[in-house]
């Protein structure tokens, strides 16, 4: 058997065998797989990623595959079209094994918000893998595939990346099209991207990055040679680090994975600085009116009249309305769209909506100013480690807060990454975060890969691929 | 109008901008194809596309603007108005809201109040304060099937969603039936006249939305007001505000409510009807379009259009007042129609001869072409050609009525006025010794009549010129045999 077809078969016999216990697989494409690993030997083509398996969270429309989305109300909706990024990846010769299990509409941080059941953490399989893009970071995590396709919204790459012990990059707005993305909340999405490594993470950027024709919000600015970058000396390069969020509902372990984390910056060279976010402590509550807002909207088309999910015996059309979404939807997306309607609501726009606005420009504003004096700013990723599955169920409001560190990069439009930086007494992975100015991905990559590269983690999850 | 009440009129225009594909995507702007046929994943609504903005749309909208005395907001925000229906594939529909594309503007048309008859009266300038014009994109078209409750099916065509349509919103300053009429006839032609629209209220891509309410005149308070909608001609529009007034003043009258909601106009029935109340109103839940960018309209983009487009009706019709001294109604008709006038000014620069251009034109032209069932546009006879006519007749070569003969004729079968005169023989004789020695003859034949004639008896001057057309075949100059005649009788 050729190379390519025989790496690929082995990530499909590794995903098969895996998400009996795993569940980041909502479908692995094996026929299509093999077919496409066949051809692409068959081609004389030397394209950057020939070969290269990679999965794609269920909200990036594939026509080769369903895009589910995580909810009963597309089921095994099938796509007209590729996503750009899809296309991309494909012209690159890459090799898409399957569609990852996630949040349902991307909307949680746990994947217990899928209507196909939970994704387990491949550490510990009584934890959550993090969320939304939790199904793609257990793919990469488990070492089915070295790279994967996720989205964020509000921190739904970075934080799973985190709990699993992985890279996970979210780039700036407007870097990767969204384009066949299905939208949660158009001014915050970005497809995101997790790697076992940053390099990895950086090869698939590469290829997915750059203007869209069809995404009027994908910027015409140049893609830098993410390669070159990586590797490079990061001595005098400038952390800044905003203890102010270092305080209440930070666990003790990760507080000292990342202080640990800052001194070993330290040690590679780089200059550490205190800095100020003051608007910060605003940003859940900011992220939480503009998210659900654009999400009320964008989730209007799925109403049971053209594709997806109809309820049955509804014999009025407002009642059919109503019955598709109440069974079509689950729990924590009705609530957002429930959140969502309120706060554009005619009286309450002002109070709401309108006033997030202003308070995300001054978010965004304090960490421009932060970027005068640093190149990236330092934080947990996420507050605590994986926690246990049905943990925060009960408490949405505790679930949002796991999402405290991450959101402000969606906010900011800014880009951010997850490094791991630590194993909690448990033996869980810990991830640091770094965020830098629009545009500065290189930036980031390189700062990761010279991290995981002198301080690797030097453990492995539990469930993944041997060898 | 009953005496001591006033109505109050606002006006919706909702017209679709010409451009040959859709707003947000590629999709061609035709909604007579087969159903769905004109749809792609964004004109679907389909999860994860986006809307691109087509650049023609902010070209056509800016011609329509100006065109109508607007300006061109420098930025103008898309938004979306959220509200479900089955139409409405993303469940939103991409419009404009606080930041339109143009706003605050002030339009003068001219109006004219009419009779029992429906005569105009005295035209007079009305000054109407124009809120605001936004871009927006179309819903589809929902088909149903069957009656009401019994094997009642439904069905979408997305072909209409998506294309282009410019809103213009007037402030509430119509105070009747006929001031509204004329505002929606001048949007019409204008935005016709520069290419913005077809606006053509038959089939949909011009509509409009009144809305009504009266007060006692002195009152300064509005009082509820009426939505008006389902007018599908610029007649039947007049006619629903009519009766709008005079239900709601007589409502009022009687003490009765009158209240704020929407009605259809019902033509089978000649009047108005409820279709939904307030209580029913939408909270469309208006949030910036996340996927669009802010539009910016350059002021040099602004100075293309404006160069590029054709002179207005109105300072055209001025022209032709002033510099072929047209009648103010003559002017008023030939700029009615774009095509029409720029056919006119062809005739009466070929023919040089303005006034019966015009004259020949609004009477005669425009008879073959209404009994043809054709426009300006798609003449038989061409500009040249009808002026080739005109100056035959001006050179007396034919009279008037050979002239209409030759018109007919050309109208018919596209030959050129010499061809068709050469043919009917209809060239004229203005010679004067050949006309001289008919006339000889003739006054030598009827000794009996001269002397009559120089006697007293003038009518028997008729005898002479009708013996002397006979004689001639119809060819002599009357003009030429009048004279003569009158030499020789003396």
């Amino acid at each position: 058997m050729s190379e390519i077809k025989s790496n690929i078969k082995k990530s499909l016999d590794n995903a098969e065998k895996l998400n009996e216990t795993l569940n980041s697989f909502l479908k692995i494409e094996r026929e299509y797989a093999l077919n496409r690993a066949e051809e692409l030997e068959k081609s004389s083509d030397e394209s950057p990623l020939k070969g290269f398996a990679i999965a794609v969270k269920d909200n990036i429309c594939t026509k080769f595959s369903q895009t589910s989305c995580g909810s009963r109300i597309l089921g095994n909706y099938r796509p007209q079209y590729n996503a750009t990024a899809v296309d991309k990846l494909l012209k690159a010769g890459a090799v898409i094994v399957g569609k990852t299990n996630m949040d349902e509409f991307a909307m949680g941080s746990s994947n217990e918000n899928s209507a196909f059941g939970t994704a387990k953490n491949p550490w510990d399989t009584t934890r959550v893998p993090g969320g939304s893009s939790g199904g793609s970071a257990v793919a990469v995590a488990s070492g089915v595939v070295r790279a994967a396709l996720g989205s964020e919204t509000g921190g739904s790459v970075r934080q799973p990346a985190s709990f699993c012990g992985i890279v996970g990059l979210k780039p700036t707005y407007g870097r990767i099209s969204r384009f066949g993305l299905v939208a949660f909340a158009s001014s915050l999405d970005q497809i995101g991207i997790f790697g076992q490594t940053s390099k990895d993470a950086a090869e698939v950027l590469q290829t997915v990055a750059g203007r869209d024709a069809n995404d009027s919000t994908t910027a015409a600015v140049e893609v830098p040679n993410y390669a070159d970058e990586i590797g490079k000396d990061i001595k005098g390069k400038r952390i800044g680090v905003p203890r102010a969020l270092f305080g209440e509902g930070l666990d003790n372990e990760v507080r000292n994975a990342v202080e640990q984390s800052i001194e070993n910056y330290r040690s590679l060279g780089a200059e550490i600085i205190d800095i100020d976010l003051p608007n910060s402590k605003y940003s859940i509550a900011v992220y939480y009116i503009i998210a659900t807002a654009e999400a009320s909207s964008n989730l209007a088309r799925f109403d049971g009249v053209r594709y997806g999910f109809r309820a049955e015996n509804a014999h009025r059309l407002r009642e059919m309305y109503m019955k598709t979404r109440e069974e079509g939807f689950g729990a924590e997306v009705k609530r957002r769209i429930m959140l969502g309607t309120y706060v554009l609501s005619s009286g309450y726009y002002d109070a709401y909506y309108a006033k997030a606005q202003k308070v995300r420009t001054l978010l965004k504003q304090d960490f421009l100013n932060a970027f005068d004096r640093c190149d990236a700013v330092l934080t947990p990723t996420a507050p605590s480690v994986a926690f246990k599955i049905g943990e925060k169920t009960d408490d949405p409001l505790a679930m949002y807060l796991s999402d405290i560190y991450t959101v402000s990069a969606n906010l900011a439009g800014i880009p951010g990454i997850s490094v791991p930086c630590g194993l909690s007494s448990e033996g869980l992975p810990i991830g640091l975060q770094l965020v830098g100015k629009h545009w500065s991905e290189a930036v980031l990559l390189n700062l990761a890969n010279a991290y995981e590269s002198q301080f690797p983690l030097g453990a492995k999850a539990r469930f993944s691929v041997a060898g | 109008m009953k005496e001591g009440w006033e109505a109050i009129i606002g006006m919706e225009i909702h017209a679709q901008l010409a451009t040959e594909t859709k707003i947000f995507c590629a999709c061609a702007a035709n909604f007579g194809d087969e159903p769905n046929a004109n749809t792609c994943p964004v004109c679907l609504g389909l999860p994860g596309a986006l809307p691109v903005l087509n650049e023609k749309v902010v070209e056509l909208g800016a011609k329509a603007a100006l065109s109508l005395g607007l300006n061109v907001n420098e930025t103008s925000i898309f938004a979306r108005k959220n509200y479900f229906y089955p139409d409405l594939p993303k469940g939103y529909q991409i419009s404009q809201y606080d930041k339109p594309f143009s706003s605050n503007g002030e339009l003068t048309i001219m109006t004219a109040e009419r009779d029992e008859q429906g005569r105009a009266g005295d035209w007079k300038p009305l000054t109407i304060r124009i809120e605001r014009m936004h871009l927006e994109e179309d819903a589809g078209k929902n088909i149903h099937e069957g009656l009401p409750e019994v094997e009642r099916f439904s069905y979408i065509d997305l072909n209409r969603a998506g294309t282009p349509l410019g809103e213009i919103v007037t402030a509430p300053d119509f105070r009747s039936s006929w001031q509204a009429y004329d505002y929606v006839n001048h949007v019409r032609r204008v935005l016709q006249w520069v290419g913005a629209s077809d606006a053509d209220m038959e089939k949909g891509n011009l509509r409009c939305e009144a809305n009504v309410s009266v007060r006692r005149i002195g009152e300064e308070k509005f009082r509820n007001k009426v939505e008006l909608k389902n007018l599908n001609s610029v007649r039947f529009m007049q006619k629903a505000i009519e009766f709008e007034i005079e239900r709601q003043i007589a409502a009022h009258e009687a003490g009765e409510p009158v209240n704020q909601e929407t009605r259809l106009w019902d033509e089978k029935n000649n009047q108005t009807r409820i279709m939904r109340s307030k209580e029913d109103a939408h909270d469309y839940r208006y949030f910036p379009e996340p996927d669009l960018q802010p539009l910016t309209v350059s002021k040099q983009f602004i100075e293309q259009v404006k160069a590029d487009m054709p002179e207005l009706p109105d300072a055209m019709h001025d022209r032709f007042v002033e510099e072929y001294e047209l009648s103010y109604n003559d002017a008023s008709q030939l700029v009615s129609d774009k095509d029409l006038a720029a056919f006119y000014e062809a005739t009466a620069q070929a023919s040089n001869n303005p006034r019966v251009s015009a004259n020949f034109i609004l009477s005669e032209l425009l008879r073959e072409l209404n009994n043809a069932d054709k426009t300006a546009k798609d003449s038989p006879v061409s500009a040249e050609n009808l002026a080739e006519l005109i100056k035959t007749l001006d050179a007396g070569k034919i009279n008037n009525n050979q002239a209409k003969e030759v018109l007919t004729e050309m109208f018919g079968n596209g030959k050129s006025a010499d061809e068709v005169i050469r043919e009917k023989g209809f060239e004229q004789i203005s010679d004067r010794s050949t006309i001289e020695k008919i006339i000889d003859e003739i006054v030598e034949k009827n000794q009996n009549q001269v002397v009559a004639y120089r006697g007293g008896n003038e009518k028997l001057f008729g005898f002479f010129v009708g013996q002397t057309m006979k004689a001639s075949g119809g060819k002599a100059n009357p003009k030429v045999v009048n004279e003569i005649l009158k030499e020789k009788l003396s």
